[in-house]
């Protein structure tokens, strides 16, 4: 019994300990994962305090904090605003991948890290954090903004790029070569594209399915569907996540919606636990050293992001100042540069663990930071007087 | 007018046009059913000025008061250019014998050939009610048809 008592104690003092990092993090305006990653390091073998007790209770939950990340993805995902995005920012994805994803390679093989590595370096640099971002475009009063469709399409362009290379990543990273890796990103491409094609055939048949009156069954419906298909696709070589990305897309328009009120918040305390897990994971002993590594790749890669906004915004005919707004609001990674360090830690590839941890603190946090200090806030200020707001 | 609407992917809509006055404004329809007002300014023009943000529910009120007025304005603007037709609104009194009884059960179109083309009620419009429409004291009946027909409209309800 003493074993279930001390489990409680820390499991409680944990999750405290990450809301009061939350809340201080939202009150300065910067996004908590950072702060979670960063509590992670602290804790845990070579740091302030052991998490013994809970350790395989996190690890395990961190692994369904992965699989909520990407099924909210899938959820939030529309096919027309895909296509919308696509037909108008093709180009703009393309250049988001072209100049955002080669620097994290290049500076994988200058640190002689295997090439497996290499190419997971470079999604952590190509990714920008959806979560992070939106917020902030929320934050700032900048939704109405004319660069903000550039933005958040890029954003959606990512998204859906994200499960092409997460199998094609997840395949790599378990010793497969090069040939099985093409062939399962054609693989990847024709399952999304199928199962976009079949959503939209018979997508009503699976929501009445899974829609139910009841919260609860929504809930237990979804989730236990998406461990379903993220545990056979893990056992297919495939990344779990992948799954449940896919179980996402599937969902159609009205569940979709009921489903993503009931597990944002499932999602949140798993995700949570996700950042701190990972944190664990890295010696951080090894996290200083790699400091001055990631403050350059930091610096290289928030540049070819800010290229990336300026090259979107002008296609939409945006203004200078609206395209430095648009480069620096992308400035932020975040969740899934952690998920794809993730990743490549379980495979074996640990020393990509310090490097990604140091870079995702500085861009976590500078990224916000950067995109508050370009262009004035534009928010509702409560004391907005009629003679202020006068037209 | 001339209406640019742009997709804000995961966000909602965002509708743009310029006020007759030379005003470059945008509504934001948010997926969560709020509705955001901005204007664009000179110094920048792609960014935003707030104007307001509506709930759900203030967006529905602001609706309905730019909305009710503009049925009878319509209308009479539809009734001039048919000579003979004239528009107009036809108040429910309190007292009345069809008041918590159906449009239908008024009879007005069989008896008098006008039509009720909208019941103002409140703050609110019912376009285009049904027969089974309840009315109730104090509702006005937007009508349409000749002035005698009107007139007719007018005797039954307040009988």
């Amino acid at each position: 019994m003493g074993e279930v008592g001390g489990f409680l104690v820390e499991l409680g003092l944990l999750l405290l300990l990450l809301g009061v990092l939350g809340t201080a993090a939202r009150r300065v305006g910067l996004s908590p994962v950072p702060l979670f990653v960063l509590a992670g390091l602290f804790l845990g073998d070579g740091g302030v305090a052991s998490v013994a007790a809970t350790a395989p209770f996190v690890e395990t939950t961190a692994e369904i904090g992965v699989l909520l990340l990407l099924l909210l993805l899938g959820l939030e995902f529309s096919a027309a605003e895909f296509t919308a995005s696509m037909r108008r920012h093709g180009p703009s994805g393309a250049v988001d991948f072209a100049l955002n994803a080669p620097p994290g390679y290049l500076a994988g093989v200058l640190l002689g890290f295997p090439w497996q590595a290499c190419l997971a370096l470079a999604g952590i640099t190509w990714i920008s954090s959806s979560g992070i971002v939106a917020r902030l475009i929320s934050d700032l009063g900048r939704t109405a903004f004319r660069e903000t469709p550039a933005v958040l399409s890029v954003l959606v362009l990512e998204d859906l790029a994200m499960a092409v290379y997460l199998p094609v990543l997840a395949v790599l990273l378990a010793g497969g070569t090069p040939g099985r890796a093409g062939a399962g990103a054609v693989l990847a491409v024709a399952v999304v594209v199928t199962l976009l094609v079949l959503v939209r055939r018979f997508g009503d048949h699976l929501g009445r399915l899974i829609q139910h009156e009841d919260d609860e069954q929504i809930l237990l419906r979804v989730l236990g569907l998406t461990l379903l298909v993220g545990g056979f696709s893990y056992l297919l070589g495939a990344s779990a996540a992948v799954g449940a990305f896919l179980v996402g897309l599937a969902i159609p328009g009205e569940t979709a919606r009921r489903a993503r009120a009931v597990l944002t918040p499932l999602r949140d305390l798993f995700a949570a636990i996700f950042f701190l897990s990972f944190g664990l994971r890295v010696d951080p002993t090894e996290v200083l050293p790699a400091l001055p590594v990631a403050l350059a790749l930091a610096v290289v890669t928030a540049g070819t992001k800010v290229a990336t906004g300026w090259y979107a915004a002008r296609r939409d005919g945006v203004g200078r100042r609206g395209r430095v707004r648009a480069g620096v609001s992308l400035v932020a990674r975040g969740e899934f540069s952690i998920l794809i360090a993730g990743l490549a830690i379980l495979a074996g590839y640990t020393e990509i663990g310090p490097l990604a941890s140091a870079y995702v603190l500085v861009l976590g946090v500078g990224g916000p930071l950067l995109a508050r200090g370009f262009g004035r806030r534009s928010v509702y200020p409560v004391e907005l007087t009629p003679r202020r707001a006068g037209l | 007018m001339d209406v640019t609407e742009i997709l804000l992917p995961g966000v909602g809509v965002r509708y743009e046009f310029d006020t007759e006055a030379g005003m470059r404004m945008g509504v934001v329809a948010h997926r969560d059913g709020r509705f955001e007002f901005v204007r664009y300014g000179r110094a920048d023009p792609d960014a935003a000025l707030p104007v307001a943000m509506f709930s759900r529910e203030e967006a529905d009120t602001v609706a309905e008061i730019l909305g009710a007025p503009r049925i009878t304005e319509r209308f009479a603007d539809l009734t001039r250019e048919i000579p003979g037709l004239a528009a107009a609104t036809v108040a429910v009194p309190v007292g009345s014998r069809f008041a918590g009884k159906t449009l239908g059960a008024t009879r007005a179109r069989t008896l008098t050939g006008a039509s009720v083309v909208a019941i103002v009620r409140g703050d609110g419009v019912i376009a285009s009610p049904i027969p089974s429409e309840i009315l109730l004291g104090d509702d006005a009946l937007v009508v349409i048809g000749t002035d005698t027909a009107i007139d007719g409209v007018r005797r039954i309800v307040s009988g």
